[in-house]
């Protein structure tokens, strides 16, 4: 099952072709405090994995499995330098998983905005309730 | 500005939204228990709700359907499940058929709207909880896609009119 996903974001329409699958790996990847701290650190600024590892109290196998979590959910890339990985964040992946919740807030504002415009219209009014 | 905050919770597939209107609770609650003004709110944007049947009491089965811009109808259905008037509500809300009957393919939302009186006005904390992110991505895909890309442009002068009318 795929969806075809119109992501409106600094002004740029992007289409996307995201599996069921894929969606499912992002917020899984996602539901981890240390994976999105991991996630934070690096969309900061591409850092290696060992320098990484140096921040957590965890072994560093540990936080490379971390890192493989977000890699499959495509949240953050890797490149090699010399002997080292470096980790990087995938941006538009990213406003991916915020994009679902996302439109849901819009259709809040919306109602909300509806509400209470229908308020001011009738100010004279009294429910019967 | 009405829309005082808003939270969601991508674990947990929850997205609370905490408003405040400058109404007493009687005339906030009645957006909700009068069909008639229910539907103007509703629906999303471009795709306006009528209310076929509709009472919020425990038990109670709401039927409605959404007109989408090209004309094309979606129908809904509301569970309600818990009735505090005018303090509380809860309803479970899905897809339904042309007769109000729940489709099983997309399972329910849950939705829960608490009302409390504050200095000049009515504040209303709406949480919405769906049972997946699949449901979730379903629920926007059949229901609201797009009504809300055409929202995406309308945003800001929302956003600007609600700022107004405070």
């Amino acid at each position: 099952m795929s969806a075809d996903w119109r992501i409106i974001c600094n002004q740029m329409v992007v289409d996307v072709d995201l599996a069921q699958v894929e969606i499912d790996r992002i917020f899984q990847a996602l539901a981890d405090a240390t994976r999105r701290d991991i996630l934070t650190r690096v969309i900061e600024r591409e850092q290696s994995v060992s320098a990484l590892a140096g921040a957590y109290r965890m072994s560093l196998p540990a936080v490379q499995k971390h890192v493989s979590v977000l890699e499959r959910a495509g949240l953050i890339g890797k490149t090699r330098h010399g002997r080292e990985q470096h980790v990087h964040a995938e941006p538009q992946r990213i406003r991916l998983a915020r994009e679902l919740l996302d439109r849901y807030e819009v259709l809040w504002r919306h109602r909300i905005a509806a509400m209470d415009a229908l308020l001011a219209e009738d100010p004279a009014h009294r429910s019967k309730e | 500005m009405p829309v005082l905050a808003v939270e969601k919770d991508l674990d947990r597939h929850l997205l609370t939204v905490t408003a405040e209107f400058a109404a007493p609770v009687e005339r906030v609650w009645a957006l909700y228990a009068d069909p008639r003004r229910l539907e103007r709110h509703w629906g999303p944007p471009g795709a306006p709700a009528t209310f076929v049947r509709h009472e919020l009491v425990p038990g109670a089965r709401s039927h409605y359907y959404m007109t989408g811009p090209d004309g094309e109808r979606t129908d809904g259905m509301w569970i309600v499940r818990e009735v505090d008037a005018p303090r509380s509500f809860e309803v479970d809300d899905a897809f339904a058929d042309e007769h109000g009957e729940p489709k099983a393919e997309t399972g329910f939302m849950r939705m829960r709207a608490d009302f409390a009186p504050v200095d000049g006005g009515t504040r209303v904390t709406f949480v919405s909880t769906f049972e997946s992110t699949e449901q979730l991505q379903q629920m926007l895909e059949m229901g609201m896609e797009e009504g809300l890309t055409l929202a995406m442009g309308q945003i800001d002068d929302l956003l600007a009119e609600e700022g107004a009318s405070v």
